[in-house]
This record gives C-alpha cells, structure tokens and sequence, in this order.
C-alpha cells in the first residue's frame, strides 16, 4: 500500500460547501513524504477547512483523502483512524485543555489513549516541553497563566510528543510578535527535520520562506499555484505575485471601500 | 407571509432540531458504552452535577416544604381540613415539587454551565484537538455528563425531598400549632412507595435532559462569544420547557387511570 514514493497526503478532487457558500471546490494536493509544504492563500479562502478535512473534523462532500496510501474519507473506519494516528496537528489559538495543567496537555494522548502512567508521562511531557524551549516549572503551570508565544509552544509540545510522522500547523505565527514568531518557524523547522512531513498552513512570508520546502496557493477552492519555495520570488503567476508582495491591485479582488 | 406556512416551517424546524439531538443522543450513547472510560471525568461530573448542586436545591427545597404548609393551612382553615397538611406536603414534595423544582434548578446552573464550557471548547478548538489526539469528545466530554445527570439528580432529589418535607414539618409545627409527633406519624401514614419511585423517575429523566440540552447545545455551539451566550440561553430554555412537557406525561404514566 504505502510505499517510499507514495504521497504522504494525497488529495483528490476534495470539496466541501457550507450553505451556499462554496469553500473547497474539487481539490487536488499531493504532499510528498518527508517534505515541509506550505499552503498559502488569504484569510477566509478554507485553509483550515482542508486541514481539518484532512483530520476528520470536517466532513467533506466529496473527495478523496489519502494519508500514507489509506482513503481516510470512504475506507474503513479503524484504519482511518489508524492512519490518522500518525497525525499531530498544532492548531491556530494553541487549542489548550483549558482545566489541564501544561504537562497534562502535553502528555494527554499519552495517559488518555496509550495509557502511560502518569509519572512517566511526566516525565516524557518535560522533556518534550525542553525539545520547544520552555523550562521544567511551566510544566505544573495552567494554559490561561501563559502568554500567546508560550501556548503556542506547549500546543507544539503536545503535537510532537507522540512522535507523529506527519504534522499539521495552522498558522502557528500569527498573532506573535516577530521574534516570538521567529522562535516558532525555528521549532517548527527544528521538529521537522528529518523524515518528518509537514503541511503548514499561513499568510505569513516570513515562515513561508523559514519553513517550506514547497508553497501551494490555495485560490477560489482549488490549488491555484504550486511550486518549490525558490520560485515564489519568480512565480511566473499574477496571483501569487500579488500575494507574496502584499499589493491590494491585482487579479485578487479586494474589497476596500463599503459598496 | 401566510399564517399557515409560518407554523409549518415552524414545525418543520422544532422536528428537524429534535431529530438531530435524538441522533446527537444515540451517537454519545452508541460510543460512550464501549471503552476507553474516562473515570475523572466521570467523577468531575458527579461533583459538579450533584455535590455542588446541593445548597441551591437544598434552599429551593426547604423554603418550598416551608410555603406549602403555609399555603395550605390558610387554605384548608376554611373547610376545618387542617388535618390533611402533613400529608399535601409529603405528596406535593415527593410526586411533584421536589424533582420538579431540583430539576429547573439544576438546568439553571448545570445545564448553562455545561453550554459553556462546551461551547467555549468548541469555539477555542478544543473540541477538535481532542480527536487529533486520538480522544473520542462524545466518549471524554459528553457520556460523562449524560450519565452524571442521569444518577446525580435522583440523589439530589431524594435530599430535596427529605429537607423539603422537613421545612413543612417545621413550619406546622413552630408556627401552626402541630405537634411533632403525630406531624411525623401522618406525614408517613398515606405516603406510598409509589409516590416517590415516581418522584425519582422523574428526577433521572429530568437529569438526563439537563446534561443533553447541556451537552447538545454547547457541542454545536456557534462561532464567537455570542454563539457561546446562543448556546448557554439555548441549554437552559429548552431543558426548562422538556422537563415540565416530559413531567406531564410521566405523571400521567404512573398515576392516570
Ligand atoms: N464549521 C463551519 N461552518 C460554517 N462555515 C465555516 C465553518 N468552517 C469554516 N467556514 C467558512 O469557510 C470559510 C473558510 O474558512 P477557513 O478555512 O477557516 O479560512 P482560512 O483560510 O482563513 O483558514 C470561511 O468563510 C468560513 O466562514
Ligand atoms: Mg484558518
């Protein structure tokens, strides 16, 4: 099934509408194993509506999803799950278990699914907190006494302890003072190195050109442009161009005046 | 627009809601039975539920116990039945008041705060995470809160009936002019088992309705602090209106013939 030149992700035909509005509309993405892409597009354009079709969040209405070769979306339900297993995923407002303690995020799936001991997971958590930068004594500590950068890091934390072979970022910079959001692209790309496949998701230049080794742009539903990291200063595309320069003229309209 | 189609597209939307907080229902129930359990959730829900709900039923229940002999003395002087107090105290607590009132209570400050805090999962993706990292939320978040519902309240309910009857008892007694012990021996002599196995059906159905009106609305919470206020409003009313609908029909179960 899953073999070394299988995608990591691979993604057919895949749309999703909500009411009326058409977010995703027929799909394709291929990321490779190993590899780091990056998904860029504007705010609204239903970045994280494919990554949480990915995770089985969101129901997609039509499509497939394959995560190292298994059809996630029409296969069985145990495998789905399985292949799901290798997935950690940081979300965009670090999504911490607000009434657990640092450690008990961190090493949630570890006690809850897996069954570790608490003691060992403890243990596992403080290191894993270590592998992100932060210090033993944010272990005891809870989500709402940490700042933005922090939660972002535990919510790192959480998502590598497992060990996941495929890992998912939903703008893990935004809202980040750009130091903070510097230390956050050199984690990502510190837990990333390796055989490690990440799909990141962001409107951020700065990460793009840190962490990908690929961008896509995802425009209108589809992805519009894809290409290796190199060529987004030559992208040969108007979209792109106007996106990765920050103009408001181009062939992406925007809205600026109330009518 | 025509009065006709108003109330059909009205019942249309009633039935679609209540379909998907039936399947809401089943899916919880379907996965929570089968393993993993989560015992600390289990055991949060059963203090929160229960135990902290004691002192708002407790006070309801006493003062409620209090009124109704009040109540019924002035009333029942007019006709020399002043005798029947003990016992129209007994069985309007255990038949009616005491779940009644534990459960509108409990669905005041349980079922909003279950809305939420689910609500609020939902909304910072908490819910989400869950399931990423391999935790089922109908298994982790909600069972626990429809079982703790479904046990604690007819606990909550049987203290609500003993302190409700109690506040009765001492009214009659400290101001009414009753004695103590012929008070106790009536309030017992036409009471039957069926009055309060009713009583406590009642209180585990109310009970479960609080923690699904709870559970439901908060779990599909809207985006936004105001999906979160839609959700908790949501929790409380329609859990209001189940519980006094459902108590007709209950009642009319045991006691119609
Ligand atoms: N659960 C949902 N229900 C309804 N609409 C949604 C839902 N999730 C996302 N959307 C809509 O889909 C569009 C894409 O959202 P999203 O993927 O979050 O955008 P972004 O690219 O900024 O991550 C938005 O217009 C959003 O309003
Ligand atoms: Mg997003």
């Amino acid at each position: 099934m899953s073999t070394a030149d299988t995608p990591a992700i691979r993604i057919r035909g895949l749309s999703k509408r909500f009411g009326s509005k058409v977010v995703l509309d027929n799909l394709d993405l291929d990321v490779d194993r190993g590899r780091s892409l990056v998904v860029i597009g504007a705010s609204g354009t239903g970045k994280s509506v494919l990554i949480k079709c990915i995770l089985g969040i969101i129901e997609p209405d039509a499509g497939t999803i394959e995560i190292n070769g298994v059809d996630v979306v029409r296969g069985r339900r145990r495998a789905a799950a399985k292949a799901r297993a290798e997935c950690g995923m940081l979300f965009q407002g670090g999504a911490l278990f607000d009434s657990l303690k640092v450690w008990e995020n961190v090493a949630f799936r570890l006690v809850q699914a897996e069954g570790m001991n608490r003691r060992e997971a403890r243990e596992l958590a403080i290191q894993t907190l270590a592998r992100v930068g932060l210090k033993p004594e944010t272990a005891d500590l809870m989500p709402a006494e940490l700042s933005g950068g922090m939660q972002k890091r535990v919510g790192l934390a959480r998502a590598i302890a497992s060990e996941p072979s495929i890992i998912f970022f939903d703008e893990p910079t935004t809202g980040l003072d750009p130091i903070m959001a510097d230390v956050i692209n050199q984690l990502i790309r510190n837990v990333t190195a390796g055989q490690r496949t990440a799909l990141t998701i962001t409107h951020d230049m700065q990460s793009v050109r840190h962490i990908a080794d690929k961008v896509a742009m995802i425009y209108n539903g589809k992805i519009h442009w894809s290409g290796p990291v190199e060529a987004i200063d030559d992208p040969q595309d108007a979209h792109v161009e106007q996106f990765v320069q920050g103009h408001s003229e181009g062939p992406i309209p925007v809205q600026i005046t109330a009518d | 627009m025509n009065p006709v189609r108003i109330i059909g597209r009205g019942s249309l939307a009633v039935m679609e809601t209540l379909g998907r907080i039936i399947l809401f229902a089943a899916i919880s129930i379907g996965r929570g039975i089968l393993p993993p359990y989560y015992p600390k959730q289990y055991v949060r829900q059963f203090l929160d539920i229960g135990y902290y709900s004691l002192p708002v039923v407790g006070l309801t229940a006493i003062f409620t116990g209090a009124v109704l002999a009040l109540q019924s003395y002035t009333g029942f002087q007019r006709f020399q039945a002043e005798s029947a107090i003990p016992t129209i105290v007994v069985l309007s607590v255990t038949r009616e008041l005491g779940p009644v009132l534990a459960g509108l209570m409990v669905a005041g400050r349980v079922g909003a705060s279950m809305a939420a805090e689910l609500g609020t999962m939902r909304v910072t993706e908490q819910i989400d995470a869950l399931s990423t990292l391999t935790t089922d939320p109908y298994r982790y978040l909600i069972m626990p809160r429809l079982i703790g519902g479904l046990v604690m309240l007819p606990l909550l309910v049987v203290v609500a009936m003993i302190i409700g009857v109690m506040g009765g008892f001492l009214v009659s007694v400290n101001q009414l002019g009753f004695q103590p012990v012929s008070y106790l021996n009536d309030t017992f002599r036409f009471l039957e088992a069926i009055d309060v196995v009713s009583g406590l059906v009642k209180a585990a159905v109310f009970g479960f309705i609080v923690a699904l009106m709870g559970s439901y609305h908060g779990f599909n919470s809207g985006r936004g602090a105001q999906g979160v206020g839609a959700a908790t409003t949501m929790a409380v009313v329609t859990a209001s209106i189940l519980i006094l609908v459902s108590n007709y029909f209950i009642t009319a179960l045991f006691f119609d013939r």
